[in-house]
């Protein structure tokens, strides 16, 4: 690709993603509305789908304020972090057959290495904001996330060693007979719990548990800022979905539509079965959530490392 | 490439005087994220790109979170930092700084004869599957040791964090 191209294609992909990200805001507060037996927001545009603006300027004309025992620096950037990490990820995430920015033979190695720095962006909120609440949402983040990690690679490498590859590419076209899901559903299932915990949704959003912690990590935030953590967290919905897609669903590949079609609808199933999840599922405790990644987690994606290393041996 | 491995030589240099000169200690550790990004785009630059990403998902990802950790949990404010600057006085500068003129001397001296390393620095690319059997095959050895390493560790661990309560608690956890 010329450098014209990623000039033009490099905002454009930023651009779907933003609207992605805000359309998501009201999609998951609807959706949440109907699967809890009320109607959610409904009143601004056909279906209430303006809620989205009126959230984005309310947002936008909220007072940004820093506190005076922060530290300003720190806390300044650690809201960006998040949304950079994220969206640095989309660009070896291959589209379609020939859409996708980069075509690195370490793709997913590059998807681990950045979800592993998200990390930073809540570790780093919760200390700069110097407040008890943020510190302990901070320190669980922390905890949480480099845990839930281990796996979470761990989980991917039966799908490495059925394509051979690190390549993102390579993984989508080498699911062309059959989708990755059916191989690797133990690998598929620990993935995804792990990829909820990266995102630190609900039910795992210890992090941020408005009962015991007002707001976490993000306590002291307000304004745009706290926008920021709150857009990061959509961006990385998105990006679990369509990685889990990549991965385990086949990419592009489907029947009559075209391949990003594809992409996009099953992408768009996962993000809301994610909002199902958070309608149904009770929040647990952290020393649970803690012991069932490594005490459960953790044992099942080794097994499933070794079961799948023995069969491709066998099959040879 | 040959441009961006010196440009992130050069970040990695000045990130790393960064850290050394930091007062506060998040800030310094900050400095040496960035500088171990440096490091990383050089491995990828000389055609490694494996290494590169280990380095920023070992390193930069988990090690330096767990620094984080430490530091979160120490709770250093204002006053570490004053300890810190009155520590950091000019004369403190002088022995290291002689050692590191020597090092930098040899540096030179083996860049100016024009060592083999230069021109065979781009040359190949190692790929992943290198990688791993070389480490399951030549250096297999290595491999087990550094496992057996960490197993100590690993039970060194268990040990210190374990508390004098025989039976579990009813969910598990060990907490009663």
């Amino acid at each position: 690709m010329s450098t014209l191209q990623y000039l033009i294609l490099i905002p454009g992909l930023i651009f779907v993603l933003m609207s992605v990200a805000s359309g998501l805001i009201w999609l998951e507060r609807r959706l949440l509305g109907i699967w809890q037996d009320r109607y959610g927001p409904n009143r601004v545009g056909p279906f209430g789908i303006l809620q989205v603006l009126a959230d984005i300027l309310k947002v936008f004309t909220k007072e940004d304020w820093v506190p005076p025992f922060a530290d300003k620096p720190v806390f300044i950037i650690a809201p960006a972090i998040i949304v950079v990490t994220v969206l640095i990820t989309f660009a070896v995430v291959p589209f379609g057959p020939r859409a996708g920015l980069a075509d690195l033979n370490i793709g997913l190695l590059f998807f681990l290495a950045m979800s592993s720095l998200g990390v930073y962006s809540v570790a780093l909120a919760g200390w700069a904001s110097d407040s008890k609440y943020s510190l302990l949402g901070g320190l669980r983040a922390s905890a949480q996330m480099i845990s839930y990690e281990v796996f979470m690679g761990l989980s991917l490498m039966g799908v490495v060693m059925l394509a051979g590859s690190f390549n993102l590419r390579t993984i989508v076209l080498a699911q062309k007979h059959m989708w990755n899901i059916v191989p690797q559903f133990l690998g598929f299932i620990i993935f995804m719990i792990a990829g909820i915990a990266e995102t630190h949704r609900l039910p795992f959003d210890l992090p941020e548990a408005e009962s015991e912690l007002v707001a976490g990590f993000h306590s002291e935030y307000s304004g745009m800022k706290f926008g920021m953590f709150f857009l990061g967290e959509y961006f990385g919905i998105t990006l679990i979905s369509a990685m889990m897609t990549t991965l385990f669903l086949g990419g592009w590949f489907g029947p009559v539509l075209p391949p990003i079609v594809w992409f996009a609808v099953k992408t768009l199933a996962f993000i809301c079965f994610f909002i199902l999840l958070r309608a149904t599922l009770p929040r647990p405790r952290y020393d649970q959530l803690m012991s069932f990644g490594w005490k459960a987690m953790f044992p099942l994606s080794l097994v499933n490392l070794l079961v799948t290393g023995g069969l491709i041996l066998a099959g040879r | 490439m040959t441009t961006s491995f010196y440009l992130a030589a050069a970040v990695a240099l000045a990130s790393t005087l960064m850290v050394i000169t930091r007062a506060r200690i998040i800030h310094a550790l900050l400095y040496f994220i960035i500088s171990l990004f440096s490091v990383s785009i050089m491995f990828f630059a000389a055609g490694a790109p494996f290494a590169a990403a280990l380095e920023v998902i070992i390193y930069a990802g988990a090690i330096m979170v767990l620094f984080l950790f430490i530091i979160m949990i120490l709770n250093l404010g204002a006053e570490a930092a004053a300890q810190e600057r009155q520590w950091l006085t000019p004369g403190i500068w002088l022995g290291p700084s002689m050692l590191a003129l020597i090092l930098i001397a040899d540096l030179a001296f083996l860049i100016s004869r024009g060592g083999g390393y230069a021109n065979g620095l781009y040359a190949v690319t190692v790929q992943p599957k290198d990688v791993g059997i070389a480490l399951y095959g030549p250096y297999l050895l290595g491999v087990e040791l550094a496992s057996l390493l960490l197993l100590a560790g690993l039970i060194g661990a268990l040990h210190l964090a374990r508390r004098n309560v025989p039976e579990e608690g009813e969910d598990g956890t060990g907490i009663n």
